[in-house]
C-alpha cells in the first residue's frame, strides 16, 4: 500500500473544557477522495484547520505529506489547496487578481501565474468575470473562484470544507462536476459535509463523525450495507398519529425509526413492506420507498438526523 | 476546460528559523497592499494626509492669530503654527500607525477574513504581521513627506534638520505599529477596541502638543514624559528648528526601545493573533 498523504492518530483539540475533536484516527491515501460526514459542530472544520496547520492541536499525532503541520505550517501548506467553509475572497481585489495574488502568497512567479490564472478562470467558468468585483459574483461563482484560487499552487491535496453549503441545486451540480474533474486528474480531495448526497457523490471513503469522535468508517456503499438495510419505506400518518401507529408496524421490516414527521421502516424489500402495511389496515397519508442512504447510517449510529 | 494545464515551478523552501511562522515571503503581502492602493484605496491615503493639514490651519493659523509668538525649543521666539506643526506631524504618524495596526488588522481578521486566506497559503503569521507593519510605515512615510511639503510652502521650515522629520515619522510609526499589533492580539470585541481610541485622544491633547509641558505641576509632567507621544513631539520639535542635543538621542532611544518591545510582544502573540 502507498504511503498515506495524511495520517492522524489520537488527534485531539480542546477549547478549555470543550472537546471539539476527541482523539480520532484516520489515513488518507494519494488520489483518494476522502470525506468527513457529520452534523454541524461535529469537529470537521476543526480537523481541517489542524491539517492545514492554521490551528494548533491539543494532542495526538498528525502528519501531512510526512510533515508536522503544527511545526512546518508554511511547508505543508505549499502543497495544500484550502477551500474554507465561508468564502474568504479578497474583496479589495478583482476576480483574476484574487487568483494571481493568492499565487504570489505561495511565492510563485508572475510568469507562471498569468497563464495559470487564465487556465483556472476557464476551469471555474469565470472567464467573462475576470475583471469583475468579487462582490458582484453570485454565491456559486464565488465558490468556484475560491476553489480555482485554491488550485493555483497545483496542490497535492485539496481540502474542501462544506463545499456546496448555501448553494442552489443547479450551482451544486456545476460544482460537483468541477470536483469530479479534479478527482479524475488525480488530486486527493478531503471533503467535509453534512449532506449525505454530497458524501455519496464525491467520496470514495469516509468517516462518520459526531461530537468529535469517529462513529464509522468505510465507502458509502459499505457503510450502508453494514449499518442499514437495502431499502427504506417512509410513511407519514400525521404528526399526532405517528407515535401511536408505530406499535402496529412492529415486524414489518427489520426495524423502525420514528422521526417527528414520519416513520422509517427498514427492510430489504420496500414494496413488500408497503403491501404488508396496508394489509394490516394502516393507511399512511403519504408513503415512499427508497434506497438506504448515508442519512440512515447516521441515524442508526447516533439516533439523530444530519441536518437539524 | 480547453486551456492547457500550466505546470507549477518546483517549490523547495529551505530550512529557516521561525519555520512554523514564516516562509520569508513578506514581499507578497506588500504587493497585495500596493495593488489595493492602486485599485481603489488611494482615497484613504488622501484623507489621512489632510487631517494634520486641517489641524494646522485651524489651530496654527486660526488660533495662532490670537496666540502670536511663543518660545521655541532653543529659546528663540517662533510662530504658534511653527510650534504645533511638528507635534501635528508626530500625532499623525501615531494615528496612522495605530489605525493600521489595530482597527485595520482587527477588521481584516474578523470580518474580511483576509488573514485567514493568507494563512491558508505558505505565508506564515510572521510574514503577515511584518507585511502589515511595513504597509503602515509606507503610509506614515507618504503622509510625512506630504505634510513637510505643506510646511515648506507655508514658510514654516527654517532648518535643514527638518528633513529628518520624515525618517523620524517612520520610526515613530514603527514604534506605534509594532506595539499596536501586539495589543490587538488581546482584543476580542469592538468594545475593547474602543479602549484604544480612549487612550489616543487624551494622549494627543495632553502630550505638550498644543502648549508647553511646563503648564503642568511636576508629577503630571513626569506622567506625560512617560508617554510615547511626548517623546515624538519633542523629537519633531527639536528637528524642526535644528535645536539638537543629547536629549534628542534619548527620544530616539525611547522609540527604538518601544519598537523592540512591540516586535517582541507581536511575535510572541502571533499565534494568539492569527491562529485562533
Amino acid at each position: 500500500m502507498t504511503e498515506p498523504v495524511i495520517s492522524a492518530q489520537g488527534l485531539r483539540k480542546e477549547y478549555g473544557d470543550f472537546v471539539a475533536v476527541d482523539g480520532i484516527d484516520f489515513e488518507v491515501h494519494p488520489g483518494e477522495s476522502f470525506g468527513l460526514l457529520g452534523p454541524n459542530g461535529a469537529g470537521k472544520s476543526t480537523t481541517m484547520r489542524m491539517i492545514g496547520g492554521t490551528l494548533d492541536r491539543t494532542g495526538g499525532q498528525l502528519r501531512v505529506l510526512g510533515l508536522d503541520p503544527g511545526r512546518q505550517g508554511p511547508e505543508v501548506r505549499a502543497h495544500l489547496g484550502v477551500v474554507p467553509q465561508q468564502d474568504n475572497l479578497d474583496e479589495e481585489l478583482r476576480v483574476r487578481e484574487n487568483i494571481v495574488m493568492y499565487g504570489r502568497y505561495f511565492g510563485l512567479p508572475r510568469s507562471y501565474l498569468g497563464p495559470k490564472a487564465d487556465e483556472l478562470l476557464a476551469f471555474a467558468q469565470l472567464e467573462a468575470k475576470a475583471k469583475a468585483k468579487v462582490d458582484n459574483l453570485s454565491g456559486g461563482m464565488k465558490r468556484r473562484l475560491t476553489i480555482a484560487r485554491g488550485l493555483v499552487n497545483e496542490p497535492r491535496i485539496l481540502l474542501l470544507d462544506e463545499p456546496t453549503t448555501g448553494l442552489d441545486p443547479q450551482a451544486r451540480h456545476v460544482l460537483w462536476d468541477r470536483l469530479f474533474r479534479l478527482k479524475e486528474a488525480g488530486t486527493t480531495l478531503v471533503v467535509t459535509t453534512h449532506f449525505m448526497d454530497e458524501a455519496e457523490q464525491l467520496c470514495d471513503r469516509l468517516i462518520v463523525v459526531d461530537h468529535g469522535r469517529i462513529m464509522a468508517e468505510g465507502s458509502p456503499r459499505q457503510l450502508i450495507r453494514e449499518h442499514s438495510t437495502r431499502e427504506v419505506v417512509e410513511v407519514r400518518f400525521g404528526s399526532q398519529r405517528n407515535a401511536q401507529v408505530v406499535a402496529d408496524l412492529e415486524g414489518v421490516g427489520a426495524r423502525n425509526e420514528v422521526l417527528p414527521d414520519r416513520i422509517l421502516v427498514y427492510t430489504d424489500d420496500g414494496e413488500a413492506a408497503l403491501e404488508e402495511i396496508s394489509r394490516r389496515g394502516l393507511h399512511p397519508i403519504t408513503s415512499l420507498v427508497r434506497r438506504s442512504s448515508l442519512e440512515d447510517v447516521f441515524l442508526r449510529l447516533t439516533g439523530r438526523t444530519l441536518v437539524d | 476546460m480547453s486551456a492547457t494545464p500550466v505546470p507549477a515551478p518546483p517549490h523547495t523552501p529551505g530550512p529557516r528559523p521561525f519555520r512554523s511562522l514564516s516562509s520569508g515571503n513578506v514581499g507578497a503581502v506588500l504587493e497585495r497592499g500596493f495593488t489595493v492602493i492602486r485599485n481603489q484605496n488611494w482615497m484613504i491615503l488622501v484623507s489621512g494626509f489632510f487631517e494634520p493639514v486641517l489641524y494646522l490651519l485651524a489651530m496654527g493659523v486660526g488660533m495662532g492669530g490670537l496666540v502670536g509668538e511663543v518660545v521655541g525649543p532653543g529659546g528663540q521666539p517662533i510662530s504658534y503654527a511653527a510650534y504645533i506643526a511638528p507635534a501635528l506631524l508626530a500625532t499623525s504618524a501615531m494615528n496612522g500607525a495605530i489605525y493600521d495596526s489595530t482597527w485595520n488588522v482587527f477588521f481584516k481578521l474578523r470580518f474580511a477574513k483576509l488573514y485567514q486566506a493568507m494563512l491558508q497559503t505558505s505565508l506564515g503569521p510572521l510574514d503577515v504581521a511584518a507585511g502589515e507593519i511595513l504597509m503602515a510605515l509606507f503610509r506614515g512615510f507618504v503622509y510625512a513627506v506630504g505634510f513637510l511639503g505643506v510646511l515648506a510652502l507655508m514658510g514654516l521650515v527654517t532648518s535643514w534638520w527638518a528633513l529628518l522629520m520624515v525618517p523620524v515619522a517612520v520610526l515613530v510609526a514603527l514604534g506605534f505599529a509594532a506595539l499596536g499589533m501586539g495589543i490587538t492580539s488581546f482584543m476580542r470585541t469592538f468594545q475593547q477596541m474602543d479602549l484604544i481610541n480612549f487612550a489616543m485622544l487624551p494622549m494627543f491633547l495632553f502630550s505638550a502638543t498644543l502648549y508647553p509641558i511646563t503648564v503642568y505641576p511636576e508629577p503630571v509632567q513626569w506622567f506625560v514624559m512617560a508617554m510615547p507621544l511626548w517623546h515624538a513631539v519633542e523629537l519633531m520639535r527639536q528637528l524642526s528648528v535644528g535645536h539638537l542635543g543629547l536629549v534628542t538621542l534619548v527620544h530616539v532611544g525611547y522609540f527604538l526601545a518601544m519598537t523592540g518591545v512591540g516586535m517582541w510582544l507581536t511575535t510572541v502573540r502571533l499565534r494568539a493573533l492569527f491562529l485562533r
